[in-house]
């Protein structure tokens, strides 16, 4: 295996893009990542593109062929385009999938791109089609919807562990302070407790501002061996840890409710790959793709005892300028959360924080940043650590 | 749902038809083919579960999507059934009566239709055990 570095990210500004297009947003992405690598599109040697829907968000399937195509690799060099798809990990797994090809030595410049355009469609296709994220047959038949799976888990989390409703609203307060500092957020504006305890019941205990938004958005990132890194950027980012786990597709059939076990097991496979220790982490960007989901991130990846991330967010710990900033981003609560990009997203602020050019939302002297990516309830997690290259 | 994809498993719905692992013992609804533990070892037989169990989670369900959309606000919940296996499904009952450990018992209901004159599915929700 080789050592993988990042040499390149790009990002679209997320939320309700109504004037763009799946498209456009991808290239957008992919085009600013190759500016911020140094690389010319000729160096591309393969793609990765990370998408849940877009069978059911824009009736489009054959993603990979589509966006190599529109940068114009698919009719003069013919690379391999790959589509990945892991509900809201699709876009984790695409970046896996290229580090893999680059580590293996099958290809030397590799691009990674994860997009979803979900404003198209209206929101009860929208809904429908998230749920098809988890079982269909034996979840979705019975109107589940993905808001009331994680409002299980949060009310079995609450039930075993006194988490307060006031601390699980402190999750989505931190993470729009963090937000109205990110210039791609969707939502640019800091929220009180009150806001998330007064909006409207989604499905109980979760409230409209504890979920993440639908969102438009396109990420890229750029990976290459770490040894010819230096050939296009004065600062590369190191990929210490790749790593993915699967559990069942249905809540029910889980060991523990609140227990994302495919979180234990990506996050001790990262550690062990990058053979580093939990305190070794300046900063996460985690799923939290409702704020009781980011309490159990930090819990299941080994940050802090189970029960206890709600005190942890309480006090300020995973606070920017706490013990270990969580969501630094705004995560997808406040940044948006377009399902098959956010996993590329992740990594994108992971690299911007290493590298000392996350201004206004900066994380102090950071060296080494871990991302989380789920899809479903926990049936699919992709974990990624990596480390600044002086 | 299509009218196939939904035949195929109409009688374990409508019957509480789920899997027993005879290796190990395990008993399995939504039922399952293969047994997660034992796989190939494993000996999967029908098993007709006996319908009673508690509630281990829940959440009340404000916003739905279209089909469903009409019923809100309705309670769906995570059930664990007495032979110990689990199962989502709908619960019958006044939203303020849910709560963690509920006894419950399985009942024969119309589950969502396809329109005004598609396909009604039919199948299992719970009611309190009084």
């Amino acid at each position: 295996m080789r050592e993988v570095a990042v040499i390149g990210v790009g990002l679209t500004t997320f939320g309700e893009k109504w004037d763009s297009s799946f498209r456009q947003m991808c290239v957008e992405a992919g085009i600013k990542s190759l500016e911020d690598a140094n690389v010319d599109g000729n160096q591309i040697d393969e793609m990765f593109v990370g998408n849940m829907s877009g069978g059911r968000f824009i009736l489009q399937e054959h993603i990979s062929a589509l966006i190599a195509d529109a940068v114009g690799l698919a009719s003069t060099r013919h690379i391999p385009a790959t589509r990945t798809e892991a509900a809201c990990a699709s876009g984790g797994l695409a970046f896996r999938q290229a580090y893999t090809s680059v580590a293996s030595g099958m290809s030397d410049i590799v691009i990674a791109a994860g997009v979803e355009k979900m404003t198209d469609v209206d929101g009860g296709v929208t809904t429908d089609a998230l749920a098809g994220a988890a079982d269909r047959e034996w979840e979705g038949i019975y109107g589940v919807t993905f808001p009331s799976l994680y409002a299980m888990i949060a009310r079995d989390y609450m039930n075993r562990y006194g988490l307060t409703r006031e601390q699980l609203a402190q999750v989505a307060v931190k993470n729009h302070y963090n937000g109205a500092r990110n210039p791609i957020a969707q939502f640019r504006k800091e929220i009180t407790i009150d806001t998330v305890l007064n909006s409207t019941l989604v499905a109980d205990p979760i409230r409209l501002m504890d979920c993440s938004p639908v969102t438009d958005g396109a990420a890229a990132v750029i990976l290459c061996p770490l040894e010819r890194a230096k050939e296009f950027t004065d600062s590369p980012v190191k990929v210490l840890a790749s790593t993915q786990a699967t559990d069942t597709i249905a809540l029910h059939d889980r060991r523990d409710i609140s227990t994302l076990d495919a979180t234990v097991a990506a996050g001790n496979r990262a550690f062990e790959m990058a053979k580093l220790e939990r305190k070794d982490i300046d900063l996460v960007e985690v799923h939290d793709c409702f704020t009781i989901a980011e309490l159990c991130a930090i819990e299941d990846l080994g940050f802090c005892e189970k029960g206890k991330a709600g005190i942890m967010t309480e006090e300020g710990e995973t606070a920017l300028g706490g013990r270990l900033p969580i969501n630094p981003s705004g995560g997808l609560k406040a940044c948006g959360h377009p399902v098959g990009a956010t996993g590329i997203k992740q990594v994108c602020e992971v690299v911007e924080q290493l590298r000392g050019e996350a201004t206004g939302r900066q994380v102090e002297g950071a060296e080494i940043g871990m991302t989380h990516n789920v899809g479903g309830t926990g049936a699919t997690v992709v974990t990624n650590i990596f480390r600044r290259v002086n | 749902m299509s009218v196939p994809r939904f035949w195929r498993k109409q009688p374990q719905r409508y019957n509480l038809i789920g899997s027993k692992c005879e290796t190990c013992g395990t008993y399995y609804y939504p039922p399952r083919t293969v047994c997660p533990q034992c796989r190939r070892d494993g000996k999967m037989v029908e098993h007709k579960f006996k319908g009673t169990g508690k509630v281990v989670t829940f959440s009340i369900i404000r916003t739905a999507s279209a089909p469903y959309d009409y019923e809100t606000p309705y309670p769906i919940a995570i059930i664990e059934l007495e032979e110990g296996t689990r199962m989502t499904a709908p619960v019958v009952c006044d939203i303020e009566d849910m709560e963690i450990g509920m006894p419950v018992r399985a009942t024969f209901r119309k589950i969502v239709a396809d329109g005004d004159s598609g396909m009604i599915v039919y199948g299992t929700k719970f009611v309190p055990l009084k």
